[in-house]
């Protein structure tokens, strides 16, 4: 298959009318030691048929969600997908269009960027948020930069308390040297204040804690809070965007950054990525963000118009002198949240939060009457862990029965819980738990 | 292109104007024409040490972005507010409108900065230099 | 003029409901103490289905995308995005499968991935690629921790500088701060290209290495790139390949043999994976044998006919971000590269290169080109004619260029070209539309000179005007 529409014989022409004798008169600046003496050797081109059959074959080798309920979340969420968001996002004019640099020509790119942070406003509270960044783990690693950068310190306290993978991505942006990680402890499944609370001194640039935490638990934050900004500290918090259909927003607990994983917005969980990382901050903060901004202005008519703005804050302009380098955001999942949200609406997102929750108090609930064990008696949001010795086997024995189980701890089940899950999903769930059906 | 007689100049484009160890520190118009229109102002904190050399602020405009320097060492001891809810005067009146107010430890750092006339031969060099 | 999303508010209007449920349910307070629950709801705008779905239709008619027509975006390598890619990363066993799923219910998608690293590394004449970076620019990133970390490991602990020709993009001195190095900027010869001497004067022990994009930013191969490794590396530094203009090369040249050490890959540009409006991307990272043991963890392993990841990497720099990668767009980049194979690859690249030297020696009569010789798969203009006659900028020719019904090319990048135009047609660009560019771009050179009121005040068909900038950045307006 070639997606190149010009013809032998036009190509032909198109040389002869530069003067050129073959392809080959154009890479006569690269010497020919340099050049690759054969074919790459990655076979022959596919037709459209053969891939798609190949490429069926091969999604065929998964297991997906589809098939199975599953009960796994640790950030990443099977919450349903409404039709109207594939519908949407294939309209090429958003999905194959570039970064919105020229503003004419972009306005929808634009508005629906602006209605975006808009949304992520309203969903944390906070006064303005960016067009998004690659995922929570890297966006929470850049709101760690950013205190460093406000507070001129470099002491970034994380929580154990939060996922492991965003504490190894926070771990791997500190190499630079713009900022130094210290853990705090965890104790019975939430943030040990005790522990930590000692650890805030003078040299702290921020505290960086998940609300609800890796393992589902809500943190008490009020204290850390006022602790925090009595040494001129800035919170940090991870948020997952649905709990905040029923849970306290950032902003009021006092946050100064909010940075999480968008994916639960309407995103698949397409083993992994593409996800958005979302970003808010106060308004003092505003110039301090990283990633693209879209703001409103007024065109030379004066109608109400979008353009990209306070780019001085960013890597094209401030070069060697930028805090961040990216470049890109994640548009098409920020537009993908956008959608979601206004297809579920205000009432549907408390419904999903709550129904999300329902569904593991009532796991939990039944979890216990069989004599199981909760690892940790902790106020939750839709995910808990189960006790159990040997959770990989647990999870082989679910997928005999038809389920993907939970995500692996030392010593316990961690499930998930969303909207798409039913009551008698949950009862055969624990009935594989409890032994009673048998492969 | 304005250059104003009776002030210090660095080659970083700022302007001193000296009274007795005080030193009130601005942008030149050389600056602020090629900044373009300025959107803000990043103004240094009160009572800060400074180094000559140092950063002591940072000027953004719609495409540029360009930090400011102190010419001195010493202690900041006044700001201007007003530049941050209207970094236009910047573009306005560069010499009207000082950034900042140091208070000079050290006045041999005076002996390294320019006098009007080489900076604008300083100006018209980079001028050329640009084309 | 569409109205927001906010403004189109209607209670009562939306529908979303879930199945029916019969949990008996006691109060949310009971499960979940009051200090942690929300006071107010957030303001979400309240919109029936028919009209969310017009709301997005109205914005995408206001959006311009490849499908709309030519967007000779420099540096960007705007080429089609196949349409079977789309319906790919959209099969469910690709787009509904959760990254923490055991390995054997997975084997497609490690395959897929451990497919990908396999050619990408053919590609690129590298040993190993990571798949994990979400952007050029965060495979910058940790191809820069990478440089780092070697070095670190090699208590080489003196190098702190990375050198940067003064034609790169801006991610690559970003990056060089971000990582905690610092930038020693290497100047461009008359020719555009790095100047040797300038070169060997800042190389030293103290270099950790040198960030390239080749061709430049200039669309101008390093012909001396030989010469270039052999200083760098003489110098005890690392090279590092941008590869934003990998599309201009892959299956010519290779990276790889051309001495440079690691490299990251756009699969948004040369992998016809979509942009997105600004994204998502994809960054892979490839380095030579000697330095796959820094590479980001997990990668992908093979036993057998068991595809598995490998989390046990000690020297690894860590993570860049979490799970695996931008997994749905690696899905577009592999049936992109199936579909091509090794013919189709160097095909699209030689059309490439063919399509910008079409362009360039087309439009040579009617704007300055100032290294005019062959390019690559994109070249630099400038207005600098237009300027003299009639101070056109580079700007007004944009914009003028949307009322042709274009996207502008690249502008004022790179910096070391004054006005600059920089054009990347790409290889999926047909004769009649490049013919049909060209024309436009000689009308606005005409245009310029007889009529020059129509340029400086474009463009005129598009919904809105120029933009008030200087506004938007002094008085930031960023939510509704």
């Amino acid at each position: 298959m070639r997606y190149t529409p010009n013809s032998a014989t036009v190509v032909r022409k198109m040389l002869q009318d530069i003067g050129l004798g073959s392809m080959a008169e154009l890479y006569a600046d690269i010497p020919d030691a340099l050049k690759l003496s054969r074919p790459l050797q990655l076979g022959d081109g596919l037709t459209e048929m053969s891939l798609r059959g190949h490429l069926k074959t091969m999604a065929a080798r998964n297991i997906s969600v589809e098939d199975m309920p599953c009960f796994l979340g640790a950030g990443a969420y099977d919450h349903y997908i409404p039709a109207v968001l594939e519908q949407m996002l294939q309209r090429s004019e958003f999905y194959t269009a570039y970064t919105p640099y020229q503003p004419e020509i972009s306005q929808g790119i634009l508005q629906s960027i602006f209605e975006y942070q808009s949304l992520i406003c309203e969903l944390t509270g906070m006064e303005v948020a960016n067009a998004s960044m690659y995922d929570g783990a890297s966006a929470l690693a850049e709101a760690g930069i950013i205190a460093c950068s406000v507070t001129r310190k470099l002491r970034v306290i994380v929580s154990e308390t939060i996922h492991p993978e965003y504490l190894q991505t926070m771990k791997t942006y500190a190499k630079s040297g713009h900022m130094e990680i210290v853990t705090a402890p965890a104790k019975d499944g939430v943030t040990d204040a005790e522990a930590l609370l000692p650890l805030i001194d003078g040299q702290i640039a921020a505290l960086v804690v998940q609300q609800p935490n890796f393992f589902g638990n809500l943190e008490e934050i009020g204290r850390l809070e006022q602790a925090v900004h009595a040494q001129k500290g800035m919170l940090i918090m991870a948020v997952d965007p649905i709990s905040l259909g029923i849970l306290k927003s950032p902003a009021e607990w006092g946050v100064d950054i909010v940075a999480g994983e968008g994916q639960s917005l309407g995103n698949p969980l397409s083993f992994g990525g593409p996800y958005l990382g979302f970003m808010a901050v106060s308004e003092k903060n505003m110039r301090k963000m990283p990633g693209r901004i879209v703001g409103q202005s007024l065109d030379s008519d004066g109608k109400r118009s979008f353009v990209l703005t306070l780019q001085a804050r960013e890597q094209h302009i401030r070069r060697e002198k930028a805090n961040s380098n990216i470049c890109s955001n994640e548009a098409l999942n920020a537009l993908t949240a956008s959608i979601y949200l206004t297809v579920i609406g205000p009432q549907g997102l408390r419904k999903i939060a709550l129904r999300s929750h329902q569904l593991a108090l009532y796991a939990r609930d039944n979890l216990l009457k069989r004599g199981f064990k909760i690892k940790y008696d902790q106020p939750f949001f839709r995910e808990f862990i189960v006790s159990c010795p040997d959770p990989a086997a647990i999870n082989e024995k679910l997928l005999q029965h038809g389920i993907i189980g939970g995500y692996e701890l030392q010593d316990g089940l961690m499930l998930a819980f969303t909207e798409k899950r039913t009551q008698s999903e949950i009862d055969r769930l624990i009935a594989v738990l409890g032994g009673e059906l048998h492969a | 292109m304005k250059i104003q007689e009776g002030l210090y100049y660095s080659v970083e484009h700022e302007w001193l104007r000296v009274e007795d160890d005080k030193a009130y520190v601005g942008i030149t118009d050389f600056a602020q024409q090629h900044l373009g229109d300025i959107v803000f102002v990043e103004l240094p904190e009160l009572d800060e040490a400074v180094e000559a050399g140092g950063q002591i602020g940072v000027i953004e405009s719609v495409k540029a972005v360009s930090s400011m320097f102190s010419p001195v060492s010493g202690t900041i001891i006044e700001v201007n507010e007003e530049l941050e809810n209207a970094p236009e005067l910047l573009n306005e009146d560069p010499y009207g409108q000082h950034i900042a107010v140091i208070k000079m430890n050290n006045t041999a750092d005076l002996d390294g900065l320019l006098n009007e006339t080489q900076y604008s031969e300083l100006c018209e060099k980079e001028e050329q230099g640009g084309e | 003029m569409p109205k927001l999303l906010i403004e189109k508010n209607v209670p009562g209007s939306n529908a979303f409901a879930l199945p029916p449920c019969d949990l008996n349910m006691s109060p949310l307070e009971d499960s979940i103490p009051s200090q942690f629950l929300r006071q107010d709801a957030p303001r979400i705008p309240e919109l029936s289905e028919v009209e969310a779905v017009r709301h997005y239709t109205e914005l995408s008619h206001r959006a311009y995308g490849v499908d709309d027509g030519l967007y000779p975006l420099g540096s960007c390598t705007m080429k089609y995005n196949p349409k079977i890619n789309e319906w790919a990363a959209r099969l469910p066993g690709f787009a509904h499968v959760h990254p923490y799923q055991p390995a054997r219910t997975v084997q497609g998608c490690l395959q897929l991935m451990s497919e990908t690293e396999k050619m990408l590394c053919e590609i690129a004449g590298m040993d190993r690629f990571t798949l994990q970076p979400a952007a050029g620019a965060h495979g910058e990133m940790t191809g820069a921790m990478i440089i780092k970390a070697y070095h670190t490991h090699h208590q080489d602990h003196k190098r702190t500088k990375m050198l940067i020709p003064d034609s790169a993009h801006g991610t690559n001195p970003a990056t060089t701060n971000v990582v905690g190095y610092k930038v020693v900027e290497l100047k461009s010869n008359a020719d555009g290209l790095i100047d040797l001497d300038d070169l060997r004067a800042k190389m030293d022990d103290e270099v950790a290495g040198l960030m390239l994009t080749n061709p430049n930013t200039l669309g101008l191969f390093e012909k001396d790139i030989d010469e270039i490794a052999k200083i760098v590396h003489g110098g005890g530094g690392l090279l590092y390949y941008d590869g934003a203009n990998l599309n201009a090369i892959m299956g010519v040249a290779r990276p790889g043999d051309m001495g440079f050490d690691i490299v990251h890959v756009n699969l948004h540009k040369t992998f016809s994976t979509p942009h997105g409006g600004g994204g998502p991307g994809s960054g892979p990272v490839g380095v030579k044998a000697f330095l796959a043991d820094y590479l980001p963890m997990p990668l992908i392993k093979k036993e057998g006919e068991e595809y598995s990841l490998d989390y046990d990497r000690p020297l690894s720099i860590g993570r860049v971000r979490s799970f695996y990668g931008n997994f749905g767009v690696i899905v577009k980049a592999y049936a992109y590269i199936l579909a091509l194979g090794s013919e189709g690859i160097r095909d699209a690249c030689e059309q490439a290169v063919l399509n910008a030297n079409y362009l360039r020696i087309k439009l040579r009569d009617d704007y300055h080109i100032p290294f005019d010789r062959l390019c690559k798969h994109e070249f630099v203009a400038t207005s600098r004619k237009q300027m003299e006659e009639s101070h056109i900028s580079t700007l007004d020719i944009a914009k003028r260029l949307m009322d042709y019904g274009y996207h502008p090319p690249t502008v004022y990048f790179p910096l070391i070209v004054k006005e600059a135009l920089m054009v990347e047609p790409t290889e999926t660009e047909s004769r009649e539309r490049l013919d049909d560019f060209i024309a436009a771009m000689q009308n606005i050179a005409q245009e310029s000179r007889k009529t020059p009121d129509i340029v400086l005040s474009a463009p005129h068909s598009t919904v809105i005007k120029r933009i008030d900038e200087v506004q938007a950045a002094r008085n930031p307006i960023v939510r509704w």
